[in-house]
C-alpha cells in the first residue's frame, strides 16, 4: 500500500491533472468553434464550414492522444517497477 | 458477514480488526479513486470533443446538401437598363404573374434581382441604398444585396435569386436559384 503515495504516483497525479486540463481547454476551444462557425453558416458564410471541421478534428485527435497519454502514465504510476 | 467467528473457537479466523473491515468496504485507496475519477472524466471530456466533431460534421454535410439549385424558366426581358438609376428599383413579375420580383441598379454596371417575399412570412422586401442591404420591414429581416444571405433578423433563409443578363441595354431574367432544399 505504501505504492500509492509514492513519489512516482504523485508526479503520475500531477502530469494526469495537467493533460486533463489540457483537454478541458481544447474542448472549450471546440465548442467555441462550433458556435462560431454555425453563426457564420447562418449567416450566409459557408465556406467557414470546412477549415472549423478540420481543425476540429485534429483538436479531437489532440485530445485522444492526451488521453493515450493519461492511460499510459496511470499505468507507469501504478507499477512500482517502471 | 458471518464469515468471522470468535477468536476462542480454535482453528477459526480471528476476527477483523476495525482496519481490516475499513479495507473490506473500501478495497481501492483514496489514491486510486482519484486516478479512476480522472480517467472516467478524461472519457468523458473526450466523448464530447468528438460530439463536436460530429456537430461540425453536420454542418458541413448541410452546407453540402444544401447547395444553389437554379431553375430555369423561359427567358422574359423585364427593364431597360437605362431606365432604373444607380440605387433605384423596378419591382416586376416573374416567373409566374403574381411573383414580384425587386430589380437593384446596385452600381453603374451592376444589376441584381430577388424574390420580393421575405423568407420569414412573406413580406415584401424594400431596398436600402445607403445600406446597400434588403430589408424586411415586417420583423427588421435584413438580407445582403450580394448574394441575397441573412444578415440579420429571423428569415431563415436567403432570398431567391434571380439570374439576370443584359443584352443591347435590355434587362431579361431568365431563372430563379434557390439556396437549399431545406435549409
Amino acid at each position: 500500500m505504501g505504492g500509492y503515495n509514492s513519489p512516482l504516483r504523485k508526479r503520475a497525479g500531477r502530469a494526469l491533472s495537467g493533460a486533463l486540463a489540457l483537454i478541458v481547454v481544447l474542448l472549450v476551444v471546440q465548442i467555441w468553434l462550433l458556435m462560431a462557425s454555425v453563426e457564420s453558416w447562418l449567416a450566409g458564410h459557408h465556406e467557414v464550414a470546412l477549415p472549423a471541421a478540420i481543425i476540429s478534428a485534429v483538436l479531437f485527435a489532440i485530445s485522444v492522444g492526451l488521453l493515450a497519454l493519461i492511460r499510459r502514465t496511470e499505468q507507469s504510476g501504478r507499477d512500482p517497477r517502471s | 458477514m458471518s464469515e468471522f467467528e470468535p477468536n476462542d473457537t480454535g482453528g477459526k479466523r480471528n476476527p477483523p480488526t476495525g482496519e481490516e473491515l475499513w479495507r473490506e468496504e473500501f478495497p481501492v485507496a483514496s489514491s486510486e479513486q482519484g486516478f479512476v475519477e480522472r480517467r472516467q472524466f478524461g472519457r468523458f471530456l473526450v466523448l464530447t470533443s468528438g460530439a463536436m466533431v460530429a456537430g461540425q460534421l453536420w454542418l458541413l454535410g448541410k452546407n453540402w446538401l444544401s447547395e444553389v439549385e437554379t431553375t430555369a424558366y423561359p427567358r422574359k426581358a423585364v427593364a431597360l437598363a437605362s431606365e432604373i438609376p444607380v440605387g433605384g428599383t423596378k419591382i416586376f413579375q416573374y416567373p409566374g404573374p403574381s411573383d414580384n420580383c425587386l430589380l437593384v441598379h446596385v452600381e453603374p454596371s451592376k444589376f441584381v434581382a430577388y424574390s420580393q417575399k421575405c423568407t420569414h412570412l412573406a413580406c415584401a422586401v424594400i431596398y436600402a441604398a445607403e445600406k446597400k442591404r434588403l430589408e424586411c420591414p415586417c420583423h427588421e429581416g435584413y438580407f445582403s444585396i450580394d448574394d441575397g444571405h441573412v444578415t440579420q433578423g429571423p428569415p431563415p433563409r436567403p432570398l431567391p435569386r434571380i439570374e439576370l443578363e443584359v443584352e443591347d441595354g435590355q434587362i431579361f431574367a431568365y431563372g430563379v436559384s434557390v439556396f437549399g432544399k431545406d435549409a
